[in-house]
């Protein structure tokens, strides 16, 4: 049965911003077609890099629809350094929550936020620092310390839930279980 | 909201006349079957029926048959016996795209008990590779054991031919029948098969019970150590309705196979020719010939199955995806992923699974939804523009 709230439901089946976007000057994309799930995400940002328009193209299941539709929903009229503090936990909180094993769709709709960021300011998003972890779904050591410290993360569940690491052929987990161990012997 | 239920792998709808046959038996015949008292006794006598029609559906002795809670019981009873019989051989072997019934059994074996298993793959049609197969018998392996049907792709796994080899080598063979059932004729005899899973809710009688063959001469022992049910093999007071359900379900579904193969065939291949035809960047999973008449398992490409499942079911059409995001995991169905399925079609992959219950009224309700659904989805994906993949 569908877990999903009812602004859930509502952004997925009635999606707003959806499309290109006419006149767009950032483009911000992240997943794949192998992940089942990619939003490309397109904003219209003026000189005083105030979002004035956004929208979204999205491949995947309802919450990676309804989150993709409610970053563009809470996006526009910010300032980009208003939006690039956004958290995945606003996503989430917009929707009254999503259930723990789609929480890598509001992840997702923050990742592709900073893209656009980034690619409206002409920055280079560098290689990503640390060691990879999963290559199914590309996510290094730092981002499962961070996302286990900032989400008090407890087990390799709780890391693929969020970042979807482990979550394909499985060969990764255990070196997911020891990077969360090494967190918690830090404190 | 009319349903329209096209998930009859998932389950099946219990039959009218199976519910009649059992409701006398969830009220005032409610006595034990064991007992010595008549009241008790004329229970007893209705489960023989019951094991004798039972034994009809798949040309078995009533003795052979034995009653248990599931399929998966079944399954996990037929390995356990298996391996009981022949406790020095370390070797099992089975393909890569079975239930998650029997499959989660195996890597526990091989995690806690050391056994080796061979799972043999399978290629893009959902074919085993035989020869592969053949090859891995050995004296080391204790059994055998290959799903009939694909619960996924309803693609068939040639039965007869590999039991007979497994004969020629003296090992034991196991097969899942819980999706065959009723969709095909079943012969152990004919077939050569040692033991055989099957389940009675995929065939119109209730949830909660199930069968495994047992063939005769074979020394069985029991997974669920009790009293003296089931000659020994299984212990526990019988779960007497729904074994008298099961009876009535096997010899309704013995009289449907006929239906099956033509009426429900034909709704099945007018469903696929239509959403092949009407909606393109589609492709259906798995060879069109060897596969049970009653199921479609059909692919979308650009679109995910968890989303198409959302908006069919807003009309109250029930099926099942493939999807990584409707089963709790991320990668797409194990099933898929065997067949080297290209992910832009994996992701969205939806079964519809017939029974004789479903009408060409229901096919069209299906058609004339999917086809917007998935044009609606699509128009806001990534990669697909212009009619076709990007």
């Amino acid at each position: 049965m569908w877990d999903y709230t009812d602004q859930v439901k509502d952004h997925f089946l009635k999606p707003r911003n959806v499309g290109e976007l006419e006149g767009a000057n950032a483009i911000g994309e992240t997943g794949s077609l192998n992940c089942g799930d990619a939003l490309r995400l397109y904003l219209k940002v003026n000189e005083n890099e105030r979002i004035l328009d956004a929208s979204f193209m999205t491949f995947g299941c309802a919450s990676a629809v309804a989150s993709s539709s409610a970053l563009t929903e809470i996006i526009k009229g910010m300032t980009l350094d208003e939006a690039a503090k956004l958290t995945n936990d606003d996503i989430s909180d917009y929707l009254g929550g999503l259930p723990k094993a789609k929480m890598h769709c509001s992840v997702m709709g923050q990742s592709a936020l900073k893209k656009a960021i980034a690619n409206y300011r002409g920055v280079q998003i560098l290689e990503k620092p640390g060691q990879m972890v999963c290559e199914c779904f590309d996510v290094t050591d730092f981002e499962i310390i961070d996302a286990v410290k900032a989400n008090g993360l407890k087990t390799t569940e709780d890391v693929t839930n969020y970042l979807k690491a482990g979550g394909g052929c499985g060969q990764c987990l255990d070196r997911i279980e020891e990077v969360i161990e090494s967190v918690k012997a830090k404190g | 909201m009319k349903i329209v239920y096209a998930d009859n792998n998932a389950t099946t709808k219990v039959a009218d006349e199976v519910i009649a046959e059992m409701l006398p038996y969830l009220g005032e015949l409610y006595g034990n079957p064991s007992s010595m008292h008549t009241f008790g006794g004329q229970v007893g006598k209705k489960i023989q029926q019951a094991r004798q029609r039972v034994a009809d559906f798949i040309n078995a002795d009533p003795d052979e048959i034995v009653f248990t809670s599931c399929g998966t019981e079944s399954d996990n009873a037929a390995i356990n016996a298996a391996i009981n019989a022949f406790p020095d051989k370390k070797h099992i072997i089975t393909s890569n795209v079975e239930h998650p019934a029997i499959n989660n059994l195996y890597k526990h074996l091989q995690k806690t008990k050391g056994y080796e298993v061979t799972f043999v793959p399978v290629d893009e049609k959902g074919f085993l590779d035989l020869d592969l197969l053949y090859k891995s018998m050995s004296d080391n392996t204790a059994i055998v054991s290959l799903m009939w049907a694909n619960n996924e792709t309803g693609v068939l796994f040639p039965i007869e031919e590999i039991a007979k080899k497994a004969n020629e080598k003296g090992i034991l063979f196991h097969t899942d029948a819980v999706q065959a059932a009723g969709k095909i004729p079943i012969d152990v005899k004919k077939t050569g098969v040692d033991m055989l899973s099957l389940s009675g809710h995929k065939i119109h009688a209730p949830k909660g019970i199930g069968v495994l063959y047992v063939k005769k001469g074979f020394k069985f022992s029991p997974l669920l150590i009790g009293g003296h049910q089931e000659k020994g093999r299984r212990g526990g007071t019988e779960n007497t309705v729904s074994i008298i359900g099961l009876g009535k379900a096997c010899e309704l579904a013995k009289a449907n196979l006929p239906i099956m193969d033509t009426r429900v065939r034909e709704l099945r291949d007018y469903l696929q020719t239509q959403l092949l035809e009407k909606i393109p960047g589609s492709s259906v999973n798995g060879d069109l010939e060897q596969r049970l008449p009653s199921t479609l398992y059909i692919g979308f490409d650009a679109v995910e199955g968890e989303s198409i499942l959302l908006m069919l079911d807003r009309e109250g059409i029930c099926a099942s995806s493939g999807s990584a995001c409707t089963s709790g995991s991320l990668d797409p169905s194990h099933v898929l992923m065997a067949m080297k399925v290209p992910f832009k079609s994996a992701h969205g992959s939806i079964r519809f699974s017939l029974s004789h219950y479903n009408t060409k009224e229901e096919m069209d309700i299906i058609i004339n939804t999917l086809v917007p659904v998935i044009q609606n989805l699509r128009d806001m994906s990534p990669f697909w523009k212009d009619g076709k993949m990007v």
